[in-house]
């Protein structure tokens, strides 16, 4: 009779970790930038339809890297978490430390107890009401949650992409033109090519917006932005 | 299809079937009460409807504009209440019936279209809209045998058309498109005949906006359920214009210059 083969719990751990981490790295960069506007997202994704960045509710916005079909599903389902909150109370009850707790325990629960962990690492960002600070949220496919300041990057190569823009920023808030310039140039030293603004996703939450805040913007007004 | 823990898990993208799953006791359609005396021994509903809505069609696009009382019998309930709600960029709705249901009706279709859009990533087409509108008047027929009536009026700018378009509804979320003009509630009659001797096609803005207010002046004046602009506490009709720019709520010292002309006008006749 042949022995039932052992694998101790360390080992499965460390296994679906790496697995899910090789399927994040594949992917592409997306990167979540404070400016004095708002928050800036910028993502290397050459279609112009499957996004990885999306509006959740008036002031929260999710990003996603990693296997798309994954991530756009916790999209969706963060997008019905916030609109029933936002419904059975108000909508100042929407909170991005709310929903990126409920992220943690869903991406938490499926790392441990299913064969497969989700491949995906994702962003729930809030941008602060008038002098409030903003919150930036990264969970990482086995549930760990960590809240970033200033910049966040996820998917890809994207400790090397950190490191570069950790280099280029000074100390100081920078305005839309200069974060949007900072993060094309680390995508494209990521990338090894100079991408396109229609190959870039880019979108912003702005503080100064009435209502919703997310806004997207057009491949024109990547371009003008990146013009010298 | 993927499950999340700890998430609300759907297969479709509408709000009004999220929340009928994951919160069916906030829905008042779906407490499934037993139908008033009166309907079950087959006499003729009287559904109250004390209001006047009405939309008309110009040349930018549509006025959506209402009366601001809310009765209990004959008692006067309220007299700032709002008819006329803001839906998305592109559609606002006016409301007569039961105003908590009605106001309800008006949250949950704001949310669902909301819904869908962040969902889906584009909007829904204006006709979607409409049809989804009627989706929800028809899930609230069995309240109507409770006598809890929600009667819109859809008003949306069809970006795709390039012109504003009116919708009407029967209580089992029947949909009709209306051309010109209409109006809704229990001075809706007084206010179609208003409309009917003075509209004209391709109007400019201030003449429908003019039309509109003086329609709901001639319903208040002819029915109790229609409250006329309130002279001594400043309270006056809202109007709304929906047009490809967005909806553009209209300032109250535009209207209450508009209604002190018709009331100079008709004080003239008395003398």
């Amino acid at each position: 009779m042949p022995m039932p083969y052992y694998v101790s719990p360390e080992q499965m751990m460390q296994d679906k970790a790496e697995y899910a981490r090789k399927g994040i790295a594949k992917g592409r960069s997306s990167i979540a930038m404070e400016y004095d506007g708002g928050v800036l997202f910028t993502a290397d994704n050459p279609s112009a339809t499957l996004y990885k960045i999306s509006e959740v509710y008036d002031s929260i916005a999710f990003a996603g890297a990693g296997k798309y079909s994954e991530f756009e599903h916790l999209r969706k389902a963060g997008i019905r978490h916030a609109d029933l909150k936002g419904f059975l109370y108000s909508r100042e009850d929407v909170t991005a430390r709310a929903l990126a707790n409920s992220y943690s325990q869903s991406l938490g629960t499926i790392f441990s107890q299913e064969m497969k962990p989700l491949e995906v690492e994702i962003l729930v960002v809030q941008v602060g009401a008038d002098t409030q600070p903003n919150e930036i949220y990264r969970i990482s496919f086995d549930g760990s949650i960590i809240d970033e300041t200033a910049l966040a990057v996820i998917g890809g190569r994207s400790d090397a992409v950190l490191a570069g823009l950790k280099a280029k920023m000074s100390g100081q808030m920078p305005s839309l033109k200069a974060a949007v310039g900072l993060c094309a140039a680390a995508l494209d030293q990521a990338a090894n090519q100079k991408l396109t603004p229609e190959g870039l996703e880019v979108a912003v939450l702005e503080r100064a917006r009435v209502g919703r805040k997310f806004r997207r913007l057009s491949a024109d007004e990547i371009r003008h932005l990146l013009s010298a | 299809m993927m499950k999340f823990p700890h998430l609300p898990n759907a297969d479709n993208s509408s709000f009004c079937d999220l929340l009928a799953q994951q919160h069916p006791e906030v829905l008042l359609s779906r407490m499934g009460a037993a139908p008033m005396e009166a309907a079950r021994s087959g006499v003729p509903l009287s559904v109250p409807q004390a209001t006047t809505v009405l939309a008309i069609k110009y040349q930018q696009g549509v006025v959506i504009a209402g009366d601001r009382r809310a009765t209990e019998g004959f008692q006067i309930a309220d007299r700032r209440i709002e008819k006329v709600f803001k839906i998305d960029d592109h559609s606002a709705m006016a409301i007569a019936g039961a105003a908590g249901p009605c106001i309800e009706m008006a949250k949950l279709f704001q949310t669902e279209l909301e819904h869908y859009e962040k969902l889906e990533g584009m909007p829904l087409s204006c006709e979607g809209k409409a049809n989804k509108l009627g989706q929800m008047v028809k899930a609230n027929l069995p309240m109507v045998f409770q006598g809890l009536v929600v009667m819109p009026l859809y008003v949306g700018y069809d970006v795709k058309r390039g012109e504003g378009r009116i919708f009407k509804y029967d209580i089992t979320g029947g949909r009709y498109e209306e051309s010109d003009y209409h109006a809704i509630g229990s001075g809706g009659k007084d206010a179609r005949n208003t409309m009917r001797e003075h509209f004209q096609r391709q109007l400019p803005e201030a003449d429908a906006l003019s039309l509109a207010l003086v329609a709901l002046f001639n319903a208040a004046d002819d029915d109790v359920g229609t409250g006329g602009p309130d002279l001594v506490r400043g309270i006056y009709p809202t109007a709304k214009l929906v047009t490809a720019q967005g909806i553009a709520d209209v300032p109250e010292d535009r209207i209450r210059t508009v209604f002190d002309g018709v009331i100079a006008a008709r004080r003239s006749r008395e003398v």
